[in-house]
């Protein structure tokens, strides 16, 4: 059985050639589904609907330019909501690296969608500070303790949404989005459990399985990858029309992905039947002979 | 003393920390709250010996010539030139004042141009070595393998919209079975249930041997004296 020995030999670049164009041809084709929200991502939207305008919103972007395509989607999302919703967005990491990106995000999103949303006053950059979970620890006791100042070195006592709070007690959700450690585990271990205070998460959607387990008392909600975004952002166009022509990279994301997959699962099936048939045979070689 | 003095404070500072937790009023409260300051002020100073180990070791590759002594140099370029320009703020609108973020920046310019297309080009790859990895790896050989192949169908079939279309014609008491709704099955109850007892599991071993930290038993993490454990 040549077509056998062809399969079950086939060169790992034939795969790579089909996964580049399962990804690249869907692209250039804007080959888009239609997303519906899961009960676990729909709790996250239900929330911040659910919050009343102005509610305190911290909002740590925890990952890095690896896994920025998968996070920054949802990260784009979220941001979009809290501010149609009018929430004091109060932006900080706990990755070194998320500082970039949260200055991007403020920059691309926050500035340019929103410019009537004023600094200081409806959203503030506190920036990275070092510490990971010990630093969740502190700020859960005292904000101003690690947070003296902003990015821009203004001292927060001067930051008018700053003056009121406290500690993490003070605000009214804790999202976290992030792609390792720390992120969502250390929120809702070191600040949502002993503060009792509601967190949500977006991860990447290798670590969402890992995750699980405090969904849905230890964690309001939490999107997993594309998907997760690409529902988060199905979710935001129903609800919010202005959303409904304009470009969703989850969403526009969702197809390669689908397309990848079903390669993959392709690949799965020829490499299972290859498997079974060279089985076959060697039992039969070995009745016959 | 070089060996005892770290083992009694690790053990006061385990010890309070934990009283902390059970008894968060005066003087614990505040000594836990104090010790996590510490802790965030020592954490700043792991990155100087992170960057002063980075340089310890390249720098004696490249001295000893050793194989890819080529890579290191790339390395050692690259660590002191973004450290200069992120502690500098070269190029930075606001001068030494400013955010070291500030877009037009170097270190921005740094972090936008090199090291995030590095990055995402590093973990992109992944997506061809998955592929061909499941080819290879993923056989129905046994009953065990089989399970894992199903449920790896049903979840990767579920996390894409053609999972939906599939089955969406299944009437409303067979819902269960609507490939979203049985992938979502597979996360939710034994993928949890799974995850809970390795965390458990985890737990368990992380309080034990947070004892033997406190108690003095574990000395492991002071490291050898003399090369002699």
């Amino acid at each position: 059985m040549r077509i056998v020995q062809v399969f079950k030999n086939i060169d790992r670049r034939v795969i790579f050639l089909f996964i580049a164009l399962s990804v690249i041809v869907p692209l250039i084709f804007n080959i888009t589904f239609t997303e519906k929200a899961s009960p676990i991502v729909k709790n996250i939207f239900d929330k911040i609907e659910s919050l009343p305008e102005g509610s305190r919103v911290l909002v740590s972007l925890d990952y890095g330019p690896s896994t920025f395509p998968e996070i920054q989607p949802m990260t784009n999302a979220l941001i979009r909501h809290l501010n149609e919703r009018k929430m004091k967005i109060y932006y900080m990491c706990l990755w070194a690296t998320g500082q970039n990106l949260t200055t991007y995000t403020i920059d691309s999103v926050q500035v340019r969608e929103f410019p009537d949303r004023r600094y200081g006053i409806d959203y503030v950059n506190l920036g990275y500070k070092a510490g990971n979970e010990g630093l969740i620890n502190v700020l859960l006791t005292d904000m101003k303790k690690m947070y003296s100042t902003d990015v821009h070195g203004t001292y927060t006592d001067d930051i008018v949404m700053m003056r009121a709070l406290r500690n993490l007690t003070g605000f009214d959700l804790i999202i976290s989005l992030g792609g390792g450690s720390p992120g969502i585990k250390e929120w809702v271990l070191f600040a949502g459990d002993p503060g009792n205070i509601p967190v949500a998460g977006g991860s990447t959607a290798v670590q969402a399985p890992l995750l699980y387990p405090y969904w849905p008392n230890q964690l309001v909600g939490l999107m997993g990858g594309i998907k997760g975004a690409a529902e988060y952002e199905s979710e935001l166009k129903k609800h919010y029309p202005v959303y409904e022509n304009r470009s969703q990279p989850g969403i526009k994301m969702m197809g390669p992905q689908a397309i990848a997959h079903i390669v993959i699962m392709l690949f799965i099936i020829i490499g299972n039947i290859t498997f079974f048939v060279e089985r076959s045979l060697a039992k039969r070689g070995q009745a016959h002979g | 003393m070089k060996r005892q003095l770290p083992v009694l404070i690790t053990g006061i500072v385990g010890a309070v920390l934990v009283v902390s937790v059970f008894i968060p009023h005066a003087p614990f409260g505040r000594l836990g709250e104090d010790f996590s300051v510490f802790f965030d002020i020592i954490a700043v100073f792991a990155f100087i010996l992170g960057g002063g180990n980075l340089l310890r070791v390249h720098g004696d590759k490249i001295y000893r010539r050793a194989k890819g002594w080529q890579f290191s140099i790339v390395t050692v370029l690259g660590f002191i030139i973004t450290l200069i320009a992120g502690a500098f703020k070269i190029g930075n609108v606001n001068g030494i004042r400013g955010d070291v973020t500030a877009p037009g920046s170097l270190f921005t310019n740094i972090y936008d141009f090199i090291f995030t297309p590095l990055q995402a080009t590093m973990f992109s790859i992944l997506a061809f070595f998955v592929a061909s990895a499941s080819y290879r790896a993923f056989r129905a050989k046994n009953k065990e393998a089989t399970i894992l192949l199903i449920t790896a169908f049903i979840v990767l079939l579920g996390r894409t919209p053609i999972g939906n279309y599939a089955t969406a014609w299944l009437p409303s008491w067979l819902s269960f079975f609507h490939v979203p709704n049985l992938a979502n099955w597979i996360m939710a109850i034994p993928n949890l249930a799974g995850q809970r007892a390795i965390m458990i599991g985890i737990s368990l071993g992380v309080v034990s041997m947070s004892l033997r930290v406190i108690l003095g038993i574990e000395r492991g993490y002071i490291g050898s004296e003399g090369g002699k454990g």
